[in-house]
């Protein structure tokens, strides 16, 4: 790991300000992810800002009849709330089905929403990869690419985001609240947050240096029966091959957000339209432009098995 | 400012003050500088679990989070739980199931379930609790998937289900 001098931060702002005027400082929340990448040197910030100490550890109603879930909240106690459990426990499924309790109790809402891939060529240092060193080339296209995205890649980069809670999130039109460093903020829906790689695939997200993520909102809670069903190589602690999270109502219409298949969560709004029509017809719109290597090519009829068994079981649940 | 600092930590209900790189890890904390080395390094990336200690109440991997970040915190290691002569009732049923073949990860298996535990306790859901209205309840599929963030090379993992669930039950 390479050295570094450490703060805490005063106040969102004044974290946001230090950040901006300083290109190799980091902001430290859960650091589950962070100092991982710490030790590998594949992030070597000078300057680690700690966010602990912030007042974000809230979860409170919105006006609107939402609910705002501050940065800082843990994994754990996201997932463990009642209100949550209650109205959108397709997040606390999503959220459950992550990493191991260790690091849920540690990891937190913002910090998981920019966590970076686990393609293991972007862990491996002594290989290639456009999103650890830009224009170095991409590994896994060519190479072992059977975790890899199906959807939205590019000739650069066919990596994909490993968050589970951020798949339900998009499903629920989830929208991140952040603070700049000249004290403004702004609210980011998820369908904006996250970027596809193109040609640039270590820009991951719509932040600007220094920005920090304060909360992140949801809408009302809309009811319907709530899915997540992760599909991995082991049945406890994996990332996800594929993941579908589903809000069906009781009509058969509903939402669909799509993890494991892309660089971010992946939902397409014209697929959603075809529920009623069935796993088939739902997976054909949603996986049109899909680029599959030979060896991920499997998760194309995953989503679609996946897809069918969500409907099936939504249907079992409301009858 | 520098690349090192001091740090305040409460460890086994006792006071103790560090200086150390920034670089340091709460895991080298505890055995490089305060020699408790019942807190073992596995994998030294949060995926093996022999790191486990609980910090302010919580299990964590302590090879996860820096030294730094846990100024103040009241930290309990395998020795602050027990010690010979004065086993808490986790590590007397772990000896009394073997739940155990070379003990490295004992320790941190150990810490992990006694929080595990309180988890339960405190209404934290998991991903095999079948309805999330309901508190779940300590069946061996729970503790399988709440314990799934410890590896055992040795694989004595059922074992120690045995260990966990006789503690489990004596609780109840």
């Amino acid at each position: 790991m390479k050295a570094f001098t450490f703060e805490r931060a005063a106040s969102a702002e004044a974290a946001a300000q230090i950040a901006a005027s300083n290109p190799d400082a980091k902001f430290i929340a859960g650091g589950t992810n962070l100092l991982d990448l710490m030790k590998l040197e594949i992030e070597t910030p000078t300057h680690l800002i700690d966010v602990n100490g912030l007042e974000f550890n809230e979860i409170e109603p919105t006006a609107e009849g939402g609910l705002r879930i501050g940065a800082m909240v843990r994994n754990t106690d996201l997932a463990a709330h009642e209100i949550v459990r209650r109205d959108y426990p397709l997040l606390a499924r999503a959220l459950l089905s992550g990493a191991s309790g260790q690091l849920r109790n540690r990891a937190t809402t913002g910090g998981n929403l920019l966590q970076r891939t686990r393609c293991p060529y972007f862990y491996d240092t002594n290989q290639p990869c456009n999103k650890r060193q830009p224009g170095s080339g991409c590994s896994a296209i060519g190479g072992f690419s059977r975790q890899h995205a199906v959807l939205g890649v590019s000739d650069a980069c066919i990596a994909t985001h490993p968050s589970d809670m951020a798949v339900a999130m998009r499903a629920l039109d989830a929208v991140v609240e952040t603070v700049k460093a000249d004290g403004s903020r702004r609210a980011i829906s998820l369908t904006d947050f996250h970027r596809l790689p193109g040609d640039t695939p270590h820009i991951e997200t719509v932040l600007e240096q220094g920005e920090i993520i304060t909360a992140v909102c949801l809408q009302p809670p809309i009811g319907g029966t709530q899915i997540y069903r992760k599909v991995r190589d082991r049945a406890s602690y994996a990332f996800a091959l594929v993941s579908v999270a589903a809000v069906v109502q009781p009509d058969g219409t509903g939402r669909i957000a799509v993890g494991g298949v892309a660089h971010k969560p992946w939902r397409i709004e014209d697929a959603e339209a075809e529920l009623p029509n069935g796993a088939r017809a739902t997976a054909a719109v949603l996986l049109t432009d899909a680029r599959p290597t030979d060896q991920n090519r499997f998760k194309l009829a995953l989503v679609e098995r996946l897809l069918s068994a969500v409907i099936a079981q939504a249907k079992d649940k409301s009858s | 400012m520098n690349e090192s600092s001091k740090v305040r930590l409460t460890v086994n209900r006792t006071s103790r003050e560090i200086h150390v790189d920034n670089r340091t890890t709460l895991l080298d904390a505890l055995r490089e500088h305060l020699q408790l080395t019942g807190t073992k390094k596995g994998c030294d990336h949060g995926q093996c679990g022999a790191c486990t200690v609980i910090v302010d109440g919580r299990r964590v991997n302590s090879c996860l989070t820096l030294a730094v970040m846990n100024e103040g915190a009241e930290v309990t290691t395998i020795e602050g739980l027990g010690e010979p002569g004065d086993l808490h009732p986790m590590q007397a049923a772990f000896v009394k199931h073997d739940g155990f073949q070379c003990g490295y990860c004992t320790p941190g298996q150990i810490c992990s379930s006694v929080a595990m535990l309180e988890e339960i306790a405190a209404d934290i859901p998991s991903h095999v609790t079948d309805d999330l209205k309901n508190k779940a309840r300590p069946t061996a599929e729970e503790i399988r998937e709440r314990m799934s963030g410890n590896i055992c090379r040795c694989g004595a993992y059922s074992n120690i289900v045995d260990a966990i669930t006789e503690v489990a039950e004596t609780r109840s």
